[in-house]
């Protein structure tokens, strides 16, 4: 994979191997016009293997999602074929509409006109609990 | 503009505020008589309470406040398909303070974030019922003194129990605390109790299925209902439910200042012949829930 074949748009490297599909899907990348590529199982020196996501085009990205699917990935923009910045992103405080509750006695259940919001409520273990019933986010 | 939703919400500060207020109350109670004239509580429960809607509408009336509302989802608009969220904000229109149960979870606070004026959650299917710690707090206030230096011993069902959860947070906020988890295996206290609660504030407990042995080192003791439909098979229910239903004879060994609370409504976990001990606190404890609620009213309506 060669990021220089980008000339303004982002790479998001360093995917857990086997997380870049669900990046792909809640990222909603299917719906842009613009080239994607999605490498699977990309040896790496750090990690072995890695999933890596060319995206040909400089996009507003979810970072808050990408944080807390895979709080390892990094984000390198490209401009003029250059990496002119470096991102570690990471697990994000509020989620809102990315996962749904499963709480059968949630509020959310019913109401489905409600955002689906999720706040960080144990960082080490990375906790997400519905800001409605606290239910724990599986 | 406040509400109350979770005892969470509350400082240490703001609490004991509350606790001196309901104390002036009792202590004053014509000072309060008129201090809510003019003010309306709109209490919407969207399913059935006898003592918490009733514990709120005596407060507002003692507070020289009015009453309006409806007592089952039926007869609200809810049951035409109404949201909650415009439930709220129709009665922000016509209340100056909403107090709502709701048998789905964090419906208070959807309506807290859509009304106009304080919402005080009144119970909200298994998750939070704020009102009811703040008249258990009031309790242990008046019958120990001191939110410190307790052992507190929480029987019966700690798996579902709301109000044994919500208590457990507000105590673990005081210094020398310590909890005897007394249930059977299959109603134990679930694991997130005790690591995002208790192992984070350092406070030690126990977990034993032993009331009686645990009696004599208890200051509190919370008794709550063992339902039968929480055991997988009716074998396991009838050979533990006697073991948490408090008598005379498993007193015996209790300290002479025990406080025993439950939050009602008691079916048969508590013997009737332990109503007449004096250690037996919980209709006192329907009572302190009045008292909270009246200077909750207060506080929420900014009303000195």
């Amino acid at each position: 994979m060669n990021i220089d074949s980008i000339k303004n748009g982002i790479v998001i490297d360093h995917i857990t191997a086997g997380l870049g599909m669900e990046l792909y899907s809640l990222l909603k990348l299917d719906t842009l016009d613009c080239s994607v590529v999605i490498g699977k199982n990309v040896g790496s020196r750090q990690m072995g293997k890695k999933d890596i996501i060319k995206i040909d085009a400089d996009i507003e990205l979810d970072v808050a999602i990408l944080g807390y699917v895979d709080p390892n990935a990094t984000i390198n923009i490209i401009k003029n074929g250059k990496i002119v910045e470096k991102k570690a992103v990471e697990l994000p405080k509020k989620l809102v509409n990315v996962i749904s509750c499963k709480n059968p006695r949630c509020i959310t259940s019913c109401e489905q006109e409600l955002d689906q919001v999720f706040t960080l409520t144990d960082k080490e273990n990375r906790v997400y609990r519905c800001l409605y019933c606290e239910a724990k986010a599986k | 503009m406040r509400s109350l939703i979770d005892i969470k919400e509350l400082s240490l500060e703001e609490i004991d505020s509350l606790v001196n207020c309901a104390l002036d109350i009792i202590e004053n109670p014509a000072k309060y008589s008129e201090k809510c004239k003019g003010k309306k509580l709109a209490t919407l429960f969207f399913e059935p309470s006898t003592r918490t809607r009733l514990s709120f509408e005596a407060a507002m009336y003692e507070l020289g406040g009015n009453v309006l509302g409806f007592s089952e989802a039926s007869s609200s608009s809810s049951a035409k398909g109404e949201s909650v969220a415009d439930t709220a904000r129709m009665i922000s229109c016509y209340a100056d303070i909403i107090a709502m149960r709701h048998p789905k979870e964090g419906a208070p606070l959807v309506a807290a974030m859509n009304a106009t004026i304080p919402v005080v959650n009144a119970g909200d299917g298994g998750h939070n019922h704020p009102t009811q710690t703040l008249a258990d707090l009031l309790t242990i206030k008046r019958k120990k003194g001191r939110f410190d230096n307790l052992t507190i011993g929480l029987c019966g069902d700690l798996k579902f129990g709301r109000t044994v959860h919500s208590l457990i947070g507000a105590m673990s906020r005081y210094k020398n605390i310590k909890f005897v988890l007394i249930s059977p295996v299959e109603l134990k206290i679930p694991d997130y109790v005790k690591t995002e609660v208790l192992d984070k504030n350092g406070i030690e407990y126990v977990e034993t299925t032993d009331l009686q042995g645990a009696m004599a080192e208890l200051d509190v003791l919370y008794m709550t209902r063992v339902q039968k439909e929480r055991f997988f098979n009716e074998e396991d229910y009838l050979r533990l439910k006697d073991s948490y239903i408090l008598d005379l004879p498993k007193l015996q060994n209790a300290k002479s200042d025990l406080s025993i609370m439950h939050p009602l409504p008691r079916v048969n976990e508590i013997s009737v012949k332990v109503d007449t001990d004096p250690r037996a606190h919980y209709f006192e404890q329907a009572l302190n829930g009045k008292y909270m609620r009246m200077a909750l009213i207060l506080m929420l309506l900014g009303i000195k």
